[in-house]
C-alpha cells in the first residue's frame, strides 16, 4: 500500500543537468580541499610524532619533508589549506545572509581563488627568503 | 503505532533527532580553525629554522602547546564531521557507509591520540 512516505515522487535534478559553471567548480573544490586536508592530517601527526621521538627520527621526518616530491605535495597541501580557510569563510558568510546575489557570488568566487593563489605563493616566497633551501 | 504525522516527527530536531547539532558543531570548529590556523601558519614563518632544538623548544613553550593542542583537536573533529559528510553522500551501500564510518572515526581518534601524545611529551620533557 502507499502511504506519503512511500509513494514515489519527482527527484530533485542533479548535477548532470545544470549547465558547467566555474562557481560549480569552486564548490566542489572545497570539499575535494578539504578531503585533501583530512589527508594532510596524517602528516601533520607524522612531524608532531617525529619530534616527540627524538633528534634521529625528527631528522629523518625533515628529510622526508625537503624530498623535491614531497615539496610539491606541501605546496598543494598549503593551497588546499588557503583555500579552503578563504572559501570556508565566504560560506559563513552566506550562512549570515550575505552575499547569495550572483553577481556577489561569483566576484567572492573569485576573490576567494585568486586569494588562495596569491596566499600560497607568498607562504613560500616567505618561507624560501627566511630559511633558503634549509626550511 | 505513533499518531504523529510523518512531518510532525521530523519537524524540529529532524529524523535523526540532534537537530542541526552537525553543522553548528562545523561551524564552531571553522572560526577556531581560522584563528588557530592562521597562528601556526604565522608561527611557521617566525620559527627561527627547523633544527631539532629549535622545533622542540618552540612546542615546549606553554602557550604553543597548549595552541597546538586545541588546533589538533579543532583540525580532528572538523575533518572528521567533514569527511563523514562526503561518506553519507557517495557511499550509497548502507553497511559499506557504516564500516567506512567505523574506519574513519577509529583513524581520526588514532592520530588525535598520537598528535596529542606527541605534543605534551615534548612539551613535558623537552629535548630528548
Amino acid at each position: 500500500m502507499e502511504s506519503s512516505t512511500t509513494r514515489k515522487r519527482p527527484l530533485s535534478p542533479f548535477l548532470t543537468v545544470y549547465r558547467w559553471q566555474y562557481t560549480m567548480a569552486l564548490s566542489i573544490l572545497h570539499r575535494v580541499t578539504g578531503c585533501a586536508l583530512s589527508v594532510g592530517l596524517l602528516l601533520f601527526a607524522y612531524w608532531l610524532v617525529a619530534v616527540a621521538s627524538g633528534r634521529s627520527m625528527y631528522y629523518e621526518a625533515r628529510d622526508f619533508f625537503a624530498h623535491p616530491l614531497v615539496r610539491v605535495m606541501l605546496i598543494g597541501f598549503s593551497f588546499a589549506f588557503f583555500y579552503h580557510l578563504l572559501n570556508g569563510v565566504r560560506h559563513m558568510t552566506w550562512d549570515t545572509g550575505h552575499g547569495l546575489e550572483r553577481k556577489a557570488a561569483r566576484l567572492s568566487g573569485w576573490i576567494v581563488f585568486l586569494g588562495a593563489v596569491a596566499t600560497t605563493a607568498l607562504f613560500w616566497l616567505l618561507i624560501a627568503r627566511r630559511f633558503g633551501g634549509a626550511a | 503505532m505513533s499518531l504523529r504525522s510523518p512531518i510532525g516527527r521530523v519537524l524540529g530536531l529532524g529524523a535523526a533527532k540532534e537537530g542541526v547539532s552537525h553543522w553548528w558543531s562545523q561551524r564552531v570548529t571553522s572560526v577556531a580553525l581560522v584563528l588557530l590556523g592562521l597562528w601556526f601558519v604565522a608561527s611557521l614563518l617566525r620559527m627561527p629554522g627547523f633544527g631539532y632544538e629549535v622545533v622542540v623548544t618552540w612546542i615546549a613553550v606553554p602557550l604553543n602547546a597548549v595552541l597546538l593542542l586545541l588546533l589538533i583537536a579543532a583540525l580532528v573533529y572538523h575533518s572528521q564531521l567533514g569527511v563523514q559528510v562526503v561518506v553519507e553522500d557517495y557511499v550509497q551501500h548502507h553497511g559499506l557507509k557504516i564500516v567506512t564510518m567505523l574506519f574513519i572515526t577509529f583513524a581520526h581518534v588514532v592520530v588525535a591520540a598520537l598528535a596529542i601524545f606527541a605534543v605534551l611529551r615534548v612539551a613535558f620533557s623537552g629535548v630528548a
